[in-house]
């Protein structure tokens, strides 16, 4: 059994309104080094698979077919056995 | 021989009856509600993605529903050359299934937009939108967070140069420009069809627009334009 946390991040190339707005928020604190904020999406489970590489090979695929789009995101993930 | 429509329901969909209305009731024509969980197309000839909130747009809008049962029927009828309609939501469905190429973001100002737009006519030699009047600009409403169209740039090209764009918003009297644009869509787009020009994916609702008793009736011109377009 394997600890999945998924990173999504908006691809470089795609706007990110709901950044913006939060950073306009950040300025209006005072927070005036703060730049460039993407916001993305963090997403984690278990996986139940007894190796490593076909937990991966699972992940891999679930992300691809559902849980990001390409044509807007990208994403990074990290797998932790557990018992 | 009148076209018989389909209108899938998804659990979210809230515009599936003003779809049904609009076709049966108004235009005349047969219609079939289209449950998510079934595969049966029960022999529709043109199939309606209504609007709504699909899954309660839950990771990205449409990203759910496009793995419903009743997609692969959609998908496999599409392939066939049968005719697709998303409407909205539906417009987002098509997208997340890759019917339709691009994706819709969030709106540029960040909030739902509902109001009447004008829409310019860019195509009028498809399927959908043969018969319609490239002079006038027909009033539509839409009401949407995340209508705002985007594509890379070899994707925008190759809808251009393949005559994708059908619908582009403008004013009242055509121009077409940033204050038309009512949610920060590329190029003003407003809906697209796919190079066979059997799928189309539009942001704006015909359907709601279809009564004169309601103040506007420009949706009814394009829903009796398809009716009329699949009789000849």
């Amino acid at each position: 059994m394997f600890k999945v946390k998924v990173l999504v991040k908006r691809r470089p190339s795609i706007l990110d309104p709901q950044g913006m707005a939060v950073e306009k928020g950040a300025k209006h604190l005072g927070f005036n080094n703060i730049k460039d904020t993407r916001i993305g999406k963090y997403v984690e489970f278990t996986v139940d698979a007894g190796e490593k590489k076909s937990a991966e090979k699972e992940v891999k695929e679930y992300c691809d077919k559902l849980l990001i789009n390409p044509n807007l995101e990208d994403y990074e993930f990290t797998l932790e056995e557990i018992a | 021989m009148k076209p018989k429509f389909g209108v899938v329901v998804f659990p979210g969909s809230n515009c599936d009856h003003d779809a049904y209305y609009a076709l049966k009731k108004v235009i005349g024509v047969d219609v079939n509600f289209l449950w998510h969980k079934d595969t049966d197309l029960k022999n529709s000839d043109i199939i309606i993605l209504p609007g709504g909130f699909s899954y309660g747009d839950y990771l990205r809008t449409g990203a759910i529903a496009r793995f419903s049962p009743i997609m692969n029927s959609v998908i496999n009828f599409s392939q066939k050359g049968g005719k697709i309609i998303g409407i909205c939501n539906g417009f987002q469905i098509l997208l997340e299934a890759k019917l339709l190429p691009g994706v819709l973001l969030k709106n540029k100002s960040l909030q739902f937009v509902c109001k009447d737009v004008y829409l310019s006519i860019e195509n009028n030699d498809s399927f959908f939108t043969k018969g319609l009047d490239k002079n006038k600009f027909y009033k539509i409403p839409v009401a949407h967070g995340e209508g705002n169209y985007f594509a890379d740039e070899v994707t925008l090209k190759s809808l251009v140069e393949n005559d994708q764009i059908v619908f582009k918003y403008s004013s009242s009297d055509g121009k077409i420009d940033e204050e038309s644009n009512p949610n920060g869509s590329l190029m003003n787009i407003a809906g697209i069809i796919n190079k066979e020009g059997n799928v189309l994916g539009l942001m704006p609702h015909p359907e709601r627009s279809c009564n004169p008793v309601l103040g506007k009736n420009d949706g009814n011109l394009i829903l009796t334009a398809i009716v009329n377009n699949f009789m000849n």
